[in-house]
């Protein structure tokens, strides 16, 4: 037998398996415990306005009334074919969460190649002057507002630019009507408070991995031959420290994603977990699923990256024998 | 009443370093007697003016919303759409008085079952379509039907038949008579859209005869609107631009309003109101409303079937302490009639029923009960603060002997699982806009919502004769008995009666405000304008 001997290509495809079937028990999760809440879409929907006779007859119009086994199976046969449905409000889910997506993904994008590219500088800066002042300012510092929820990060950006400052609006409400100056004018803040979330978890794995790589014989070696401080750092304990600094920066993109419902709730930015808020808050299972399928695909997407990478950057795993 | 000149003109003066001299306060104290005397010159010389914008910070704009006007369940569906971009056949004051809008009279006929609505003639639709009879007639089948999920069911249910006579009547049959047909009318659902040949509205458009027209709208975002330069009502709308923006969460609504990022908010937490009082520049303002919060016992279940109990617990709970500590102050005593002041035919129910430990321990030693003990079931869901007015409660009843036990249910799915379900329970009511309504979907035998399991023979009788009842004395009459039999026999605890509570910058200007519906009756966009320019 050819087995596939490729080893990015096999674990693609069995990374890429096994996160379907993951997607598929997410789904199953999500799907059933929404069904387990109390209260319906119906009711939630028509307030004091629910008699028994429009519930009964907003189920009907909804399908709500049929078993939830048949209802789960009817929608994963059209979410495999790409369909994810319609939302309960008469509007297929990918014109609700298209343009939330949109605005989720252009945060996340914007937020990450400033935080990405920044983390990683100052991480080998904390490496290579370790136990120097930049290295001790920037870990107590990374420290602390890793230990700030992000919510009350939010509030003290907001307290200080947009009350006290007023150098940028406290909502990042954009809209399709605003031009793009606009709307990065209004993106700043809420850009800033992930910067302030992320940098810090991301600067200090890097310095951690590359520390640790630094103590290994290969980094002795080189000093040993010479080598000025700079270049171990970067020819030697980088390319090595790769493969657990693209993991922790994977972890935080899909951090991005799925992660700062706090955040846009703070600022009233129109993303994706604003979007689910609202789908739980009106038992919109829809939308909630389609949700769940995005936050959970980002999150496997993420990770599958950072394993191809990290088996790039190490030539024992590329080459296996 | 308020008079808007007059604040403003207070922070003029203290920002010029104004020390009032005698003239000046001969000017003041004229103004202020020309204010008392003539609010309507006032108002004239000194109030609506026309331009700018209105940004209105919603606090429950969804990204269920719609345009289609069965499902609006939103204020920000009411505000923007019903309120700004359409009209119904009949408005609502703010001083609770019916008038027309799109229709300019009516009246009823055969025992209140046959109503003519005549059309107010030269309405033009946003694209120019001329208003028509059709349109009216449309606008209600819409919501009608066999597999109706309209917000109007129960309205429009009572409708047998619509026809149109000629170009400017409506002739509406109902199945039953009911005196109070036009007022609900006013429902936000019944918005007027244009019909759409071979039958239906048009509804996607968002077309309609309103003081705005739409501009954008974002599900759960925004809603943007610009003037409607046609408008039927002259000398409306005040603004050029209104702009209705979905901020759900408290805090983050309050600092758009700090940082003048909307100029209006809804639904302020009673936290932040000396927060905004601080500020010279912000204003809470508050309108009377239905809303009522209550704890309500099912007159079927033992011990409340007994109405000495009923009674006893009625005059065992310290409402004025609860107001004090639980609401900090921002509520009206309620006295166990659920109706509220602002509705027509509203009426005193004395005695008022204050707390008192001992006549209430009096009554019970009467009836022969000795330590009572009952259950009541809250959440905070109920409605905000009902966890900690039970614990109130129960202190108060304790003095008359009465044990309260407090059960704190869980919050989500309240209003299914215990709610209509509980003997005793807290309720947070909206109300309705007429007495009938009110009574039949919560108070007479067969209604759907008898939280407190009320059935009365007299009551409901009261209630047959008061729907049909074409006598406006006769029938307040029948009303006060019927609110007397509730105030004395209900099951129905009412704590207080709240009021919409939102908070604005003094730059938008407004007269008095309505309180059936939030935001002015829904229609804050065509009623209000800014002082600022």
């Amino acid at each position: 037998m050819n087995k596939i001997s490729h080893p990015i290509l096999s674990m693609a495809v069995s990374r890429v398996g096994l996160g379907l079937l993951s997607l598929l028990i997410v789904s199953l999760v999500i799907f059933f415990s929404v069904s387990l809440l109390p209260g319906s879409y119906a009711s939630a929907i028509l307030g004091q306005n629910a008699t028994p006779e429009a519930v009964a007859a907003m189920e009907e119009k909804l399908g709500l009334n049929q078993p939830a086994i048949w209802r789960y199976f009817a929608w994963l046969g059209a979410a495999a074919t790409g369909d994810l449905g319609t939302s309960f409000a008469g509007r297929p889910v990918m014109t609700v969460l298209g343009p939330r997506l949109l605005n989720t993904i252009t945060l996340a994008s914007i937020t990450a190649l400033i935080a990405v590219p920044l983390a990683i500088v100052l991480g080998i800066v904390c490496a290579r002057f370790r136990g120097r002042f930049i290295d001790k300012f920037l870990s107590t510092s990374t420290l602390a507002s890793i230990s700030l929820p992000e919510f009350l990060v939010a509030y003290i950006v907001m307290m200080v630019f947009a009350v006290k400052l007023q150098w940028f609006p406290s909502m990042a409400g954009i809209r399709s009507s605003m031009d793009l100056g606009e709307q990065l004018y209004r993106m700043v803040l809420p850009i800033l408070t992930l910067l302030l979330v992320i940098l810090a978890h991301m600067v200090r794995n890097t310095r951690a991995a590359i520390l640790s790589v630094m103590s290994s014989p290969y980094v002795e070696m080189a000093r040993l031959q010479g080598e000025s401080e700079g270049r171990v750092v970067m020819r030697q304990a980088l390319p090595n420290a790769i493969g657990p600094i693209a993991s922790v920066v994977a972890l935080n993109l899909a951090y991005l994603i799925s992660g700062v419902v706090v955040i846009e709730v703070v600022f009233v930015y129109p993303g994706v977990g604003q979007a689910m808020i609202d789908a739980v808050r009106n038992r919109d299972v829809p939308v909630i699923q389609a949700c769940a399928l995005i936050f959970a695909a980002a999150y496997i997407g993420f990770n599958l990256i950072a394993d191809v990478i990290s088996i790039i950057s190490n030539p024992r795993l590329l080459h296996p024998r | 009443m308020r008079y808007l000149g007059y604040p403003i003109l207070e922070q003029t003066k203290r920002k010029s370093g104004f020390t009032p001299t005698r003239r000046a306060l001969l000017g003041g104290a004229a103004l202020f007697a020309s204010a008392i005397f003539l609010p309507t010159s006032i108002r004239a010389a000194d109030g609506p003016k026309r331009g700018g914008r209105l940004r209105y910070g919603m606090n429950d704009g969804s990204q269920q919303d719609t345009l289609e006007p069965g499902s609006w369940a939103t204020v920000m569906c009411g505000a923007a759409f019903n309120g700004a971009l359409f009209n119904n056949l009949v408005e609502l004051l703010p001083d609770g008085t019916l008038v027309g809008d799109l229709a300019e009279s009516w009246k009823a006929d055969e025992g209140a079952t046959r109503w003519t609505f005549m059309l107010r003639k030269g309405v033009k639709f946003h694209d120019g379509r001329p208003f028509t009879p059709e349109d009216a007639r449309q606008s209600l089948l819409h919501h009608m039907g066999e597999n109706s999920t309209s917000g109007a069911l129960s309205i429009v249910r009572q409708i047998s038949d619509i026809v149109t006579d000629g170009d400017d009547k409506l002739i509406v049959t109902l199945s039953q008579g009911n005196a109070d047909f036009p007022y609900l009318l006013s429902d936000y659902h019944l918005s007027v859209f244009p019909a759409k040949e071979g039958g239906g509205i048009d509804w996607e458009s968002g077309i309609g005869t309103g003081a705005f027209r739409l501009e954008n709208f974002e599900p759960g975002i925004a809603v943007r609107l610009l003037r409607n330069p046609d408008y039927h009502k002259p000398g409306l709308p005040h603004f050029d631009e209104v702009e209705f923006i979905s901020i759900p969460d408290r805090s983050a609504r309050l600092n758009a309003l700090l940082t003048g990022e909307v100029d209006v908010i809804e639904d302020v937490d009673i936290r932040n109101v000396s927060m905004i009082e601080r500020d010279p520049d912000l204003v809470v303002h508050r309108t009377p409303s239905l809303r009522h919060l209550t704890f309500d016992m099912n007159c079927q279940t033992a011990p409340f079937d007994n109405p000495a109990v009923r009674k006893a617990l009625k005059l065992a709970i310290d409402r004025e302490d609860i107001i004090t500590k639980v609401f900090l102050g921002e509520a009206e005593i309620g006295n166990d009639n659920p109706v509220a002041r602002i509705m027509p035919f509203w009426t005193e129910t004395p005695p008022e029923h204050r707390y008192d430990p001992e006549a209430a321990r009096a009554l019970l030693a009467e009836a022969g009960i000795e330590g009572l003990v009952v259950d009541l079931s809250v959440a905070d869901s109920a409605f905000p603060g009902a966890i900690e007015a039970a614990v109130l409660f129960r202190e108060h009843a304790a003095k008359a002997g009465i044990t309260v036990n407090v059960i704190q249910e869980a919050d989500d799915g309240y209003w299914d699982n215990v709610w209509l379900v509980k003997p005793f329970n807290a309720t947070d009511w909206y109300g309705r806009v007429t007495l009938d309504w009110m009574f039949s979907t919560s108070y007479t035998s067969d209604a759907p919502w008898n939280n407190s399991g009320f059935r009365n023979a007299r009551f409901d009788e009261l209630y047959a004769l008061a729907r049909v009842e074409a006598d406006k004395a006769q029938r307040a009459a029948q009303y006060a008995e019927m609110q007397q039999i509730l105030h004395d026999d209900g099951g129905v605890i009412t704590i207080a009666f709240m009021s919409w509570r939102i908070a604005m910058t003094r730059a938008i200007g407004h007269g008095e405000t309505g309180g059936i519906m939030p935001a002015d009756n829904h229609r804050c966009a065509e009623r209000w304008w800014r002082n600022d320019i």
